[in-house]
């Protein structure tokens, strides 16, 4: 019977196979300026344009002066620079582009012509450079010199002990800043508490901010738990302004408020936040972006939290979205503003995107790369996830090491963890018990101390936080009732390192642009300006550093691996015994497979890559052979250690022509004695992955070819496992201890093994 | 005898100038140890930061080519001793559609020239009003 037609398909299965990738929960959208979907360029951007009567600005990008609307107003009065306006807005955008990749050009220069810059011109220049080109000019024209990084520290539970923790690890890894928020607004006066608290572990300087409604998060920085604040947003049309319940001039009144305070302060600003907010006016998100960031250079701001931010996700639904958010941090630099740069937010499912997301920012370098990076699992963020999270941050200190880049963070090992995540929450029970707030249990303690994420700890909820915010105000507790208990309860160290942070206020030295402190001291783009010139020039990785930034855990070394193999020498003694019987000569024995073992096998190497001991691969193929009607010989290879040569030289000396080459690592090799070296009849490649069964099966197919048939190969099935990624390493060392035992012109011994069965 | 203008080699000040640091009740930042926090001598209010502290960063700034940052760090300066309530009122007031007059927000300014001194930061505050009403802000919201 015929078989029946089958109707032809209606799909290539790949595409169903793409379907359960994370990266199809991506949504993406056309490209649709009439909408607000552009990201570079839409037909209703103003052509760039300035104008000057009497001293002002009479028209700017292609807006007269009594149309301007109070984005325009605010620009054209305090960004705009009239003695420089004219030299600067005659240059070509595509030579002011040329020279922001110039090292030749110093970034000074470029800077003072950006004061003479509008909106229009300068997202206009940006639009010239590639994503590489924005990535290089970033790192040159970033104000300060030293790359720095920013977590946030979060809980689902508002819980505490587990934010002390989590500040005191984050500090621990390195973070310049600290954001945290609450889940439930009346909370945020415990969560400064606590992470103010937390932070002082370990070191000083590490600056922090707690994000909550305007009014209070200005009195939680007057009573000294917080030294700056980030979530001043503005908006690049007027309409999201208004809807953001601000004009430029609340926000400007705002900025000079927080300086008067002694805090440091940036704005926010990101593409995608007027389409979320429904009043684009139909603009490139670029255009609006550098609208929002000539703004902030005229409010006397000393920086921007900029790059998408809460609209990074929507830009990255549109084409070159990615390379929108590099264009308008460039400019943020450009105009010689702090730039805390983005990738907070997480814009994708994507693993591969949130990767290529990174880099550009990793290799280049940024006062905060992230901001923030989530120090905490995502599922504790209360912003929501970041681009990288708590579950990820090996990964990106592992993506520093590849690149030898400066990430601003350091690996911590697992003790040290362990100390800064128990003395924070020692030294915060001990200040709420101080100061009448609350007395957690051991049980919560060891609860926080040990949890990755709430989800583990039996500890304080968001009921107990809003009681405790709620004391906290009614007690009029300020930092240095914060700092007093520390010091009475035995925290010196901590509360010196408290009392070193409020104390920045008094000079407001921090308050200046891309100030952070490290190592006591304060750095900012003055004390330690960017000053690319090309290579040799800028921020270099010091020694030090590199030291610090290599020494990720679980690094494998000769003398580990060697140790490794050392532990399994008793077992392996109890179960084979190798008995040299001097140098191996040719057979006649036309059953005979010579099984040719590597010099290391069973001296000073005991198991396979995969794990078995080689008493047991040894068995399964003379087990194999035997199955199949031949007899093993043993010869032990001492001129080579390579796969090829050890089965050839094997199939040379055995009686049928056929031999098996077999290293301790486990790889395998059927040959036959006329063939070329690389030409073998089957080979087990894939060590890693070749069970016992296979060396059998090996070892009948071996037999099979001595009676001159020709067996189906074993195939040792792949799944695809990066194997190079989780073995190469460990093999090169192995392989490296069975090349040092070769000899020139050695000659093979024949080898007596004898398997020793389990004691009766 | 006056001193001469803070330059970016006076930067950071509590590190190279440290002698010109001064709290706003006299406190030098030799002062502002542990020590004399936990007796009291210490408070708060010494933590705080003063208008010429302020003004002393302007003029870094400004030497720095940072025209800008300057100019608020100076508009700062003039309300460091404004109290906190009126600082938050006048921010309200300066939100879209709060004041409902041009007028409502002038007296405000004239209240932080007149009261604390307060000159660059009310001359901001009327500007803004004049901004406001040709942008038609003073109008009902909620």
């Amino acid at each position: 019977m015929a078989d029946a037609p089958r109707p032809p398909a209606n799909r290539w299965k790949r595409f169903s196979d793409w379907d359960e990738r994370p990266l199809r929960l991506d949504q993406f959208a056309a490209e649709d300026p009439d909408n607000g979907f552009a990201a570079f360029k839409s037909p209703h951007d103003p052509q760039a344009s300035l104008s000057w009567v009497n001293g002002r600005a009479s028209i700017m990008d292609g807006t007269q002066a009594a149309d301007f609307d109070m984005i325009d107003e605010f620009i054209a009065r305090y960004h705009l620079d009239e003695s420089i306006a004219d030299e600067a807005m005659a240059m070509s955008s595509l030579t002011l582009a040329r020279m922001l990749v110039d090292m030749n050009v110093p970034r000074a220069q470029l800077v003072r012509l950006a004061h003479g810059l509008t909106p229009a011109k300068l997202a206009d220049v940006v639009s010239h450079l590639s994503s590489l080109e924005l990535a290089f000019a970033y790192s040159k024209m970033r104000a300060r010199r030293t790359p720095g990084n920013q977590a946030h520290v979060t809980n689902a539970k508002d819980d505490p002990l587990q934010l002390a923790a989590d500040a005191a690890t984050a500090v621990g890894f390195g973070f310049d800043e600290i954001e945290t928020t609450t889940r439930v607004a009346r909370n945020a006066w415990s969560n400064a508490l606590a992470c103010a608290v937390g932070a002082s572990v370990g070191r000083w300087g590490t600056l922090f901010q707690c994000s909550s409604e305007e009014a209070e998060e200005l009195r939680i920085g007057m009573a000294g738990f917080t030294s700056y604040a980030e979530t001043v947003s503005v908006y690049g049309t007027e309409q999201s302004f208004v809807d953001g319940d601000d004009t430029p001039w609340s926000k400007a009144f705002l900025a000079a408020a927080y300086a008067s305070r002694g805090i440091k302060m940036r704005c926010t600003s990101g593409a995608g936040s007027e389409l979320l907010m429904g009043f684009h006016e139909r603009k490139s998100l670029l255009y609006l972006e550098a609208r929002c960031l000539c703004l902030q250079r005229a409010m006397g701001v000393q920086g921007t939290q900029n790059g998408g931010i809460d609209g990074a996700p929507v830009t990255c639904t549109v084409p070159g979205g990615m390379r929108e958010l590099m264009a308008e941090n460039l400019i943020a630099v450009w105009l010689d503003l702090e730039c805390a740069s983005g990738n907070d937010a997480r814009p994708t499912e994507s693993e591969i995107r949130v990767g290529a997301k990174i880099l550009p920012y990793l290799i280049a370098g940024s006062d905060l790369i992230c901001s923030g990076f989530g120090s905490i699992l995502k599922y504790d963020n209360s912003f929501n996830a970041s681009l990288l999270n708590g579950e990820e941050l090996e990964d990106y200190l592992v993506l520093q090491r590849d690149f030898e880049a400066d990430g601003g963070l350091s690996p911590m090992d697992e003790s040290m963890a362990l100390t800064v995540r128990a003395r924070a929450v020692d030294a915060l029970s001990a200040v709420l018990d101080d100061l009448g707030l609350g007395a957690p249990t051991g049980d919560m303690k060891a609860s926080v101390i040990a949890a990755s994420g709430s989800d583990d700890t039996r500890s304080y909820l968001p009921r107990d936080a809003a009681l405790m915010s709620e004391a906290i105000q009614a007690k009029s507790i300020t930092v240095v009732d914060v700092i007093k208990a520390l010091a009475r309860r035995g925290f010196e160290a901590e509360a010196h390192n408290l009392l070193n942070l409020v104390r920045l206020r008094v000079s407001g030295d921090y308050l200046q642009t891309s100030a952070v402190i490290r190592g006591g001291r304060v750095i900012s783009a003055i004390n330690d300006a960017n000053d690319y010139s090309g290579p040799g020039s800028g921020y270099r990785l010091s020694g030090d550093r590199r030291d610090q930034i290599i020494a990720i855990r679980d690094v494998l070394t000769r003398d580990n691996v060697l140790r490794a193999e050392g532990m399994l020498r008793g077992g392996e003694v109890r179960r084979i015994s190798y008995r040299t019987m001097g140098p191996a000569r040719q057979s006649e024995d036309r059953s005979e497979v010579v099984i040719g073992i590597s010099p290391a096998f069973g001296i000073e190497l005991f198991q396979t890559i995969a794990g078995h001991p080689l008493s047991a691969v040894t068995k399964a193929l003379s087990d194999g052979l035997t199955e199949g009607g031949a007899t093993a010989r043993f010869v032990r290879m001492r001129h080579t250690a390579d796969t090829s040569f050890l089965g050839l030289s094997a199939a040379r000396l055995s009686g049928s022509g056929i031999g098996i080459g077999l290293q301790a690592k486990g790889t395998a090799v059927i040959h036959q004695k006329d063939r070329l070296p690389h030409n073998n009849l089957e080979l087990f490649s894939n060590a890693p992955i070749t069970s016992l069964d296979h060396y059998r099966l090996m070892g009948r197919n071996a037999a099979a070819f001595t009676r001159g048939e020709l067996p189906a190969p074993i195939v040792v099935p792949t799944r695809g496992e990066a194997l190079g990624a989780r073995f190469h390493a460990r093999v090169s060392l192995i392989y490296a201890i069975e090349t040092s035992l070769i000899e020139d012109g050695a000659s093979p011994h024949d080898v007596e093994i004898a398997w020793i069965g389990p004691k009766q | 005898m006056t001193e001469r203008t803070l330059s970016v080699e006076d930067y950071p000040l509590a590190e190279k100038r440290p002698e010109i640091v001064v709290g706003c009740r006299g406190k030098r930042l030799a002062d502002l140890t542990l020590e004399n926090v936990m007796s009291g001598a210490v408070t708060l209010d010494d933590l705080t930061i003063t208008q010429r502290a302020l003004n002393q960063q302007a003029e870094i700034a400004n030497a720095a080519s940072r025209p800008t940052l300057a100019a608020n760090f100076m508009r700062a300066g003039e309300i460091v001793d404004v109290p906190q309530d009126v600082i938050m009122q006048t921010y309200e007031l300066l939100r879209p559609g709060r004041a409902r007059t041009k007028a409502e927000l002038l007296a405000a300014a004239d209240d932080l020239r007149d009261r604390y001194g307060a000159t660059r930061m009310a001359a901001f505050i009327a500007e803004a009003a004049d901004v406001y009403e040709r942008r038609g802000l003073f109008k009902k919201r909620y």
